[in-house]
């Protein structure tokens, strides 16, 4: 008959194997999902500009994987809302992170996606948070592309940071 | 045709005609300014064949309190004209430019939406800028601008039009 | 069977949902946008199709309304420039210089001349700026992906320039009330000059890979045909009208800022689709460098702001360790030699000139067509009305007659031939 402290360190040894493989398995997944971040396009104003620059040759978005916009929501994980959201455009900005699949992260472009910017009237939503869950706020009028880049690594950060597989 | 011959051209057929900064500015009725309109298009002085705006101000407190403004064109004459007529508060109603210049349809959805002027005559008068559902005409000065106010750590600021300034 | 449409009714109706019932049950609605890799921003188009060819196309815009025409009623004469510089967001300076103008001519006084040639100059390259992305995200849309990245390389040289000497990649607000707000640093001629040494080249490339391409000519030659009637009086004004045989352009016809010095010439074609914009797109591209080589052999030396302190904005900027900022003589002639001057920095910060009471409508040809800005002013320290006829708000009714039809790749080719800015239609 096992002693029960073999029982115990049978059991912890299970747990820890358990724990060191869904922690690997975590670290992988969060690598693979940050290394391919789909960013669908959702270019809206000035800042669109800067994120087209950010993504054309000069400043090159391909080094991460992301150069490739998806149109369709429901093949990108990345929502980049860049520019000014007005009343008008809100409920499309929520159907299209309602169709984006599991998991997403969304970068609030601009001063004017963060928080209304300049436009603090009738027409612009005052920060794009009211709407949708925001990730990571990248500041400017409009953010030059080493600011958007910055945004993206910090993302990046905040993925690799994920504990669950899910 | 140099701006002070037009404002001379002008006068003999329309009373109310200013001459200002260069720009002749012609104002009538709001029941003569179809006319108005095809005189300057069609009319060998004038030739005003293209529209380049249209626009409206909102004077609350004046009477009329609502004034078109119709900027035309000749480009073979090489002249530029505005027409402008007044609506009065109660009635924001005025003829649609759309049969003497196609160009006006747009312009007269914008200024119905920003300001609820209505067109009579306009094939298809509905917003164009805001959402269908808005209620109000944002560009009337006692529409509010709308802004919410600012906070900062410890302290707000309020929204740009009760700023008091 | 599917009954027929009653007699008076036409595909535009069924987008209004009043004639669903009536439909043919061969006619498509799709909604296109307004989020969409190929509609330039957020144009939303209703289009009722026959298969695959258009039978009726509505746009429907509004998705970028921001406001900025109220907001300037809020806002002093100067802060109006931050504004407007963000209504059409590819040809910032266009929109200062005419608020700028407009707001000159209701106070009745001129610039200097290294001023004006100075406007000239960097109007000119946020045309070829403007142009640039247009070839790009056409060639994007289109399928030529290269071209997407010549264009925004050649433009990342012209954003370094605009960053130079105005602090800013985009929405500059450079020119200002007066004059301009800082002037050329040193070292900016020899930079523009190599810069524009090396353009023509680029354009021979892009030539060399869009003009005698068979997939180019097949996509744009006869796609998008607006003759010059219907463009007039639907408004249209820029290289589509110019595509159509019609040689208007406001620098030629009422020129501005001294244009009437610079030898250019307007471009012009008489086949009036979308290869025709294209071809005078490239062709004002490099009567841009020609414009812009002459003025920086014409430059006059001198300030580049009116000497008024009631109306020049009152700040000496300079680049200093930190950035572009006030530079260090002024900072201690307002702090320690002058009050007058305190006092009036700090008016003119806070409170703003007074323009007289007046309206005037200025228009200049921005790199869509005749922009032009309707400015009232009430005798106050704000604007009372400022009203933008932006060109891309009216070329957009332009899109049903270029696409009626035709089929659904050619409404892609002709919406990107149009060139809309959302910012501008939207406002």
């Amino acid at each position: 008959m096992e002693r029960v402290s073999d029982l115990e360190r049978r059991a912890v040894e299970d747990e820890v194997k358990q724990g060191v493989l869904t922690t690997t398995l975590a670290k992988a997944v969060n690598w693979s999902r940050k290394q391919s971040l789909w960013p669908v396009t959702f270019g809206l104003a000035c800042c669109a500009i800067e994120m087209m620059a950010t993504g054309a040759g000069h400043h090159d978005l391909a080094r991460w994987g992301m150069e490739i916009f998806r149109a369709s929501p429901r093949q990108a994980d990345l929502m980049i809302v860049a520019g000014r959201v007005s009343q008008k455009m809100a409920p499309v900005l929520r159907t299209i992170y309602d169709q984006m699949p599991e998991p997403k992260w969304v970068i609030s472009m601009g001063v004017c996606a963060s928080s209304g910017g300049m436009f603090n009237n009738y027409g612009v939503v005052q920060g794009v948070d009211t709407i949708v869950p925001v990730d990571i706020y990248v500041p400017g009028c409009p953010p030059r592309p080493e600011m958007l880049m910055y945004g993206i690594l910090r993302l990046h950060e905040k993925i690799s940071k994920r504990g669950t597989l899910t | 045709m140099t701006p002070e011959d037009l404002a001379a051209r002008l006068r003999r057929s329309f009373d109310d005609v200013l001459l200002a900064r260069g720009e002749v500015t012609l104002t009538v009725d709001r029941e003569r300014l179809l006319d108005a309109l095809r005189t300057l298009r069609d009319e060998d002085d004038f030739r005003c064949t293209f529209l380049s705006d249209l626009s409206c101000t909102d004077w609350p407190g004046r009477d009329p309190r609502v004034w078109m403004a119709y900027h035309l064109r000749s480009p073979e004459r090489n002249l530029r004209v505005r027409v402008k007529a007044g609506l009065p508060e109660e009635d924001l109603r005025v003829a649609s430019a759309v049969e003497v210049f196609p160009a006006a349809e747009w312009q007269e959805r914008e200024v119905f939406d920003l300001f609820g002027v209505v067109f009579d005559g306009h094939p298809d008068l509905r917003r164009v800028l805001m959402p269908d559902d808005w209620e109000g005409h944002p560009l009337r000065k006692d529409h509010p601008l709308g802004g919410v106010p600012t906070q900062y750590k410890g302290a707000t600021v309020p929204p740009p039009d009760q700023r008091g300034l | 069977m599917a009954e027929r449409i009653p007699e008076g009714i036409d595909g535009a109706e069924v987008g209004r949902g009043t004639t669903a019932q009536r439909l043919r049950e061969d006619l498509l609605v799709v909604n296109m946008g307004p989020q969409h890799p190929s509609t330039h921003g957020v144009l939303r188009l209703l289009l009722t199709l026959d298969g695959e060819s258009v039978v009726d196309l509505k746009p429907i815009v509004g998705y970028l309304h921001t406001g900025i025409e109220k907001n300037t009623e809020y806002r002093t004469w100067q802060q109006g420039v931050t504004f407007v510089t963000r209504a059409d967001y590819l040809s910032p300076f266009f929109n200062e210089l005419a608020y700028c103008l407009s707001v000159e001519r209701l106070l009745g006084i001129e610039v200097p001349p290294r001023a004006e040639a100075i406007r000239v100059l960097v109007c000119e390259l946020n045309r070829i700026a403007s142009h640039l992305v247009w070839l790009a995200t056409t060639g994007l849309e289109l399928g030529a992906v290269s071209m997407m990245l010549y264009g925004f390389r050649e433009r990342e040289r012209l954003l370094d320039i605009f960053e130079l000497f105005s602090g800013l990649r985009m929405n500059h607000a450079y020119i200002r009330i007066g004059g301009l707000v800082m002037d050329l640093p040193e070292d900016a001629e020899d930079g523009i000059r190599a810069y524009l040494g090396e353009l023509p080249r680029r354009f021979d490339e892009y030539e060399a890979l869009l003009t005698g391409n068979p997939i180019w000519r097949e996509r744009n030659r006869g796609v998008g045909i607006l003759d010059a009637a219907t463009a007039e009086s639907i408004g249209v004004t820029g290289p589509m009208l110019r595509s159509a045989g019609v040689a208007r352009d406001v620098r030629k016809d009422e020129p501005y800022c001294g244009y009437e010095r610079y030898d250019f010439e307007v471009p012009t074609r008489t086949e009036a689709d979308c290869f025709a914009r294209y071809e005078i797109r490239l062709a004002e591209m490099r009567e841009s460098v020609r414009i812009c080589e002459q003025v920086l052999d014409a430059m006059p030396g001198g300030p580049v702001m009116i000497e008024d302190p009631k109306l020049r904005w009152p700040a000496r900027l300079s680049v200093g360790p930190d950035g572009i900022g006030n530079s260090e003589e002024y900072v201690r002639h307002i702090m320690e030699d002058s009050m007058e001057a305190l006092i009036n920095h700090f008016k003119l910060v806070t409170q703003g000139i007074r323009v007289p009471a007046g309206e005037v409508y200025t228009p200049v040809e921005s790199p869509r067509g005749e922009l032009g800005y309707y400015v009232v002013s009430d005798g106050g320290i704000r604007p009372y009305r400022v009203r933008v006829r932006d060109p891309s708000f009216c070329n957009l009714p332009a899109l049903p007659e270029m696409a009626r039809g035709r089929l659904m790749a050619d409404v892609v080719a002709a919406v990107a031939s149009a060139d809309p800015v959302m910012g501008g239609v939207d406002r």
